[in-house]
């Protein structure tokens, strides 16, 4: 099947986002309403709110999260659009790039030239065990929950069967939440915007604080390894291997190419944008791939018209450190098999060739479900713009993208981005 | 507590109850009616034999509500011999043991408890370890 191009220009010309993290204070509403100003700041010419003209809003389960449901023109009301389009996209842990690719299909199709994507989930009201049983209905309940399986335990799965073919060690997976929080340090939106190192320092501060004999860690990978310091969650997916439970939300906004100039000479253009679905977990005949993954991708090369070298940044779905790996692979940045080899490597580093998740990721930025496939397009932007501060990759960003993922790849959505000045 | 929903399952969790398609002679789990090979209505029952391997594992410890009574445990993608993948708990296995490859066997056990100590109680397959 060939693949069309869009029948007409789209580009990304303001983005934004709230801080990530967890806010009592705070509920869904309040943090978009963060994520919506700081996007209509970044809009270089500035930005009258009466141009737009639809809103696609990603949002998990605000039922389940929030005890709200109808999100879309709530939020839309609540940052003055009402009475414009809105509507609510729901694909688990993709409804953000699955909302962002609706707005880009409904400009591309000629119906709208400017359109708002936002994403947004509200996940700490709940306790933990509650915030499980709502992350859970993104698998197949009857068939997979039933088991007693978490989706720390898919995804712990999908390690076993990758470390038995390519011979990778638990121990090589660290390097992928190593390098996450180096990058979330330098990120100040990010939850645990801070380095291993620091926080293994600030555990035996705490101690010695209290007067408990400081624990004696020689290392990170000492700190680790230790069971109390990083419990296993499911083996061989520890407590550092798995994004955290966050509050967030993030905006971007979208403009027809011929109307781009209205507001910014410095717009980033979609190139690519697609989409691929599969089966759950028990329907694959591999596991050490995600087959959604590998076709979205290389639709969106087609799309775009470019192969996986000419691409400088990827912001990819780390909802654990194994899904990094095997996406840094699904995208063919690396061979399959090498991704673990290239995290070890530093290929994946800021400084690396092949800079994966310079946001720190949902592993240390954290993980609002519905608004992370939309933060994803937020640090591609600040990236391609060089606006990323002290976590600025060197040298130019001309082509980045995005890999948004639901569940254990039920749904994969993948976005490539163009530097257009 | 949402009977129904367990009780229209109770061919498959009892009996590991799927189907097999007319067309192409694929057998499917869990059912669905369409045959996800051929595309061709696939509604005739079959019944597995419960035999297969373990084809990945995991052991959880942090384990969802009416799970944690018996955390840690073992699941597993179990490859049944006529061809699809299960998902289920293993159960009287020393996790140690276990290891992708490992012949299993189904056995019907209690899966989980709905609620408090007077919810229903959810049974279903499991696997354990065959010789």
């Amino acid at each position: 099947m060939p693949i069309n191009k869009l029948p007409r220009g789209v580009a990304i010309v303001g983005a934004g986002m709230s801080k990530f993290g967890a806010f009592p204070d705070k509920n869904g509403r309040d943090l978009f309403v963060e994520a919506y100003k700081e996007m209509t700041r970044s809009v270089d010419k500035g930005l009258d709110p009466s141009a737009i003209e639809c809103f696609y809003l990603g949002n998990f389960s605000s039922d389940l999260f929030e005890r709200q449901g109808h999100t879309a023109p709530l939020l839309a009301d609540a940052v003055g659009l009402t009475p414009i389009p809105a509507a609510r996209v729901e694909n688990a842990c993709a409804s953000g790039a699955t909302a962002l690719r609706q707005g880009v299909i409904a400009i591309a199709s000629g119906l709208y030239d400017v359109v708002l994507v936002g994403g947004a989930e509200k996940m700490t009201n709940l306790p933990t065990a509650d915030v499980t049983d709502t992350l859970a209905t993104a698998a197949d309940v009857p068939f997979e929950i039933a088991a007693g399986f978490t989706f720390p335990g898919f995804y712990a799965a999908i390690a076993t069967a990758y470390m038995a073919r390519y011979g990778m060690k638990p121990e090589h997976l660290m390097n992928v939440a190593i390098k996450n929080h180096d990058n979330g340090a330098l990120n100040p939106k990010a939850q645990f915007g801070v380095t291993i190192q620091k926080w293994m320092e600030g555990r035996v501060a705490a101690a010695l604080k209290k007067g408990k004999p400081a624990p004696a860690w020689s290392d990170i990978w000492d700190f680790l390894h230790d069971d109390s310091a990083n419990p296993m969650v499911a083996w061989p997916l520890r407590l550092f291997d798995c994004s955290p439970i966050t509050d967030g939300a993030s905006a971007v906004l979208l403009v027809a190419e011929e109307r781009v100039r209205e507001f910014t000479d410095h717009p980033i253009r979609i190139l690519g944008s697609a989409q691929a679905s599969d089966a759950a977990l028990h329907d694959r005949a591999d596991l050490t791939s995600l087959p959604a993954a590998k076709l979205a991708a290389s639709r969106a090369y087609e799309m775009a018209g470019v192969t996986p070298k000419d691409i400088r940044i990827a912001e990819v779905h780390d909802c654990f450190t194994i899904a990094e790996v095997v996406a840094s692979e699904d995208i063919d940045f690396f061979a399959p098999g090498e991704g673990f080899k290239a995290a070890e490597d530093g290929m994946t580093a800021r400084e690396g060739a092949k800079p994966i998740n310079t946001s720190g990721g949902l592993k240390s930025k954290g993980h609002p479900v519905g608004a992370s496939g939309v933060a994803q397009a937020v640090e591609v932007w600040k990236q391609m713009r060089v606006e990323a501060g002290e976590r600025q990759v060197p040298g130019d960003v001309p082509l980045a993208m995005t890999h948004n993922v639901g569940a254990t790849g039920s749904t994969c959505v993948v976005h490539i981005y163009e530097r257009r000045d | 507590m949402e009977i129904a929903r367990h009780w229209r399952l109770k061919q498959q969790r009892y009996g590991l109850v799927g189907e097999v398609c007319p067309h192409c002679d694929v057998k499917i789990f869990p059912p669905r009616d369409v045959c996800p090979e051929c595309g061709g209505e696939a509604k005739t029952l079959y019944t597995f034999s419960g035999k297969g391997e373990v084809y990945s594992y995991t052991t959880i410890y942090e384990a969802p509500a009416g799970y944690d009574e018996t955390a840690p445990y073992t699941v597993a993608l179990v490859k049944l011999e006529e061809g699809p993948l299960v998902t289920a708990q293993l159960t009287d296995v020393d996790e140690e043991s276990v290891q992708i490859g490992m012949p299993v066997e189904m056995v019907t056990r209690k899966l989980r408890q709905d609620g408090d100590e007077r919810g229903m109680l959810v049974y279903g397959y499991k696997f354990r370890k065959s010789t």
